[in-house]
């Protein structure tokens, strides 16, 4: 496993408690695992998405991810509806592994209260959550 | 024997048994047809199953092969944390495969099933005895489906009055099956996490508990080893607010004989007799998860109750407020007979004794590898303890490389990554029939691998070495899992 240290957590994204990933694009908002999240669950074989129309609030339960390991719950970093979900994930949940933040992104959604953004954390904030 | 255990030998590679045999070889004769044939009408006839062509010593061989690639608690060691892997005397066998219970048909009448009947009926007695419980049923034919006919029973009786909620409480140190039950039978379980101690706090359950929560389920010893010393004042805040509590029994290897889980305030608590009260199980043969429960709940245990009248025991259907059948005649019969037989052959003081040696053993290794293994919490335990992969996290073996490893040195990996309250969990159940000399082995074994970790990780990375199938693409076989033969 990597130490803290060695993980990836890019500067242009932020990040919650429950280790997701948030980034702006436009409008629209991309979530992800972090690359914490995705090192400490190991080998991930199964992702369950929510479908497109849904909507949750912020930190609602909107899917899980299997890993060997086990299965663990993925919440709402903010409240909103579930425009995209990666598809590409049913038949290669090793994607998540492989690039958490790019072609292993879970969903995309359309923000209710555009302002919870900005109760996220930003790296340095999330990497002191991580040292606890 | 100072060599090491895992040795590699002679084992034999076997085909399907499809793959092996020979049109027209048969492994037995079939008595020469001594009436008319009077042949099927075609609509009703199709080609037979495609079975393969065998003669005896083809099956035997087959399936001899096929058991030396295995490894069970008859082979060694078998401390796999949560299932109570203890050796299960061959007398239960005996017992069990006595012509009067092995050959019972489940359709004869009461009168022609007394024998039968008195078995369940005393096992029943028996079990009420352990438990300190009113009623019990042993119609449940595992752990979970004891949870489940558990939470019918919680649903019941606030059905009764009218006064029905919609909540369980369960903690994080719970079995993992717990939510699930809960779910099943419709109630929204909720998490509560256990204090610093690994132990629930009545505090807490007390801040959550409400008129909309219908009890609470909680594993005593819980999943890291760890009496619930709060439980008495935990049930009565439940009690105190009209819910029931529930107790998962799975784990009274630790407690049977030394205390009466009643006195706890439990209302109702399953019982594995195949882990507890030895049976084999885990692919050696069905379980059993018989519920005990106190006298305002017994209204609602399942049909058919045995109840023993002048004339001798009857299978009771009239119980109007039951739950009803939940399972077909009256649960895996065989089981019992086995768990009745481990029962009368320990006899109170042996089950005490059991449970204490269970304790003692689980505590020595504890104590043997506390300085080798990160010990999550530092302190006296039940049957099982929990260490995790911390201490080994920077030569970058984890605890998979080290359960791996372990099988090299013949004895059977713990559980691991459960509980999931400890990141990388290393849960031991050594049980009460391990020796003191096989315990040093494998902590000695344990120790080897530490050190092994630190100078040769790779020997970790790429166990086991011996084993006749080598490390195992788990994430391949769950990603793109082969379903056929």
């Amino acid at each position: 496993m990597k130490e803290i240290s060695e993980l990836n957590l890019p500067e242009d994204i932020r990040y919650t408690k429950t280790h997701e990933w948030a980034k702006k694009i436009g409008k629209t908002i991309k979530v992800g695992l972090t690359d914490y999240a995705q090192n400490q669950l190991g080998d991930i074989v199964f992702v369950e998405l929510p479908k497109i129309g849904e909507s949750f609030s912020k930190g609602d339960e909107f899917g899980n991810v299997e890993s060997v390991k086990a299965v663990s719950e993925i919440y709402m970093p903010v409240g909103g509806e579930v425009v995209a979900v990666n598809q590409e994930l049913e038949s290669t949940p090793e994607l998540v592994n492989q690039n958490p933040y790019s072609e292993g992104w879970l969903i995309e959604l359309k923000p209710t209260h555009p302002a919870e953004w900005d109760a996220l954390l930003d790296k340095a904030a999330y990497l002191v959550e991580l040292k606890g | 024997m100072n060599e090491k255990r895992g040795a590699s030998g002679l084992i034999l590679n076997e085909p399907l048994l499809w793959e092996k045999g020979s049109t027209g070889r048969c492994g037995i004769s079939i008595p020469k047809n001594d009436v008319k044939t009077s042949p099927l009408d075609k609509n009703m006839t199709r080609e037979g199953p495609g079975f393969p062509d065998l003669s005896e010593v083809d099956v035997i061989r087959h399936y001899t092969r096929l058991s030396q690639w295995n490894f069970g608690v008859d082979t060694g060691m078998y401390p796999l944390g949560s299932c109570t892997m203890k050796y299960n005397p061959k007398t239960n066998e005996r017992q069990a495969s006595l012509k009067g219970f092995n050959e019972s048909h489940p359709f004869l009448p009461d009168a022609l099933s007394q024998g039968a009947l008195e078995l369940i009926y005393s096992l029943e007695n028996f079990l009420k005895e352990i438990t300190g419980m009113d009623a019990v049923s042993l119609q449940p034919a595992a752990g979970a489906h004891g949870e489940l006919t558990g939470m019918l029973l919680i649903h019941a009786y606030h059905r009764a009055r009218e006064n029905q909620r919609s909540k369980i409480i369960i903690p994080d140190t719970a079995h993992g099956t717990n939510p699930a039950s809960a779910a099943l039978c419709g109630y929204q379980p909720v998490n509560i996490q256990s204090g610093e101690k690994g132990i629930l706090t009545a505090k807490s359950v007390a801040a959550i508990m409400d008129g909309d929560t219908a009890g609470i389920m909680v594993t005593n010893p819980n999943t890291l080893g760890l009496y619930e010393e709060e439980l008495p004042e935990i049930a009565e805040h439940i009690h105190e607010k009209g819910g029931l509590v529930y107790c998962d029994g799975a784990n009274m290897n630790a407690l049977m004989g030394i205390l009466k889980v009643r006195d706890l305030g439990v209302d109702i608590i399953h019982l594995n007799l195949h882990k507890t009260f030895s049976t084999p199980h885990g692919g050696g043969g069905p379980g059993a998860g018989p519920v005990a429960c106190t006298k305002n709940i017994e209204p609602y245990l399942p049909i058919p109750r045995i109840v023993k009248k002048d004339n001798g025991f009857r299978l009771d259907e009239h119980h109007p407020e039951s739950i009803g059948r939940i399972m077909t005649f009256y649960g895996h019969f065989g089981v019992m007979v086995k768990a009745y037989s481990y029962i009368l052959s320990l006899g109170a003081e042996g089950l005490k004794k059991a449970s204490r040696y269970a304790v003692l053993n689980a505590n020595y290794i504890k104590e043997k590898l506390k300085d080798t293994y990160h010990l999550p919490y530092d302190r006296p335990c039940m049957h099982e303890c929990v260490f995790s992969d911390e201490n080994h996290r920077s030569y970058h073996v984890s605890t998979l490389d080290i359960a791996k490893r372990l099988i090299d040195y013949g004895f059977h990996p713990p559980t691991i990554y459960f509980p999931l309250v400890v990141s990388g969990a290393i849960m031991i159940e050594p049980t009460e029939t391990e020796s003191k000399e096989e315990l040093d082995q494998f902590v000695e074994a344990m120790k080897a691998i530490s050190d092994e970790a630190r100078e040769h990780p790779e020997y970790l990375k790429n166990a086991p070495h011996l084993s006749k199938v080598k490390r195992l693409d788990e994430t391949a076989a769950a990603r793109k899992p082969c379903l056929c033969g």
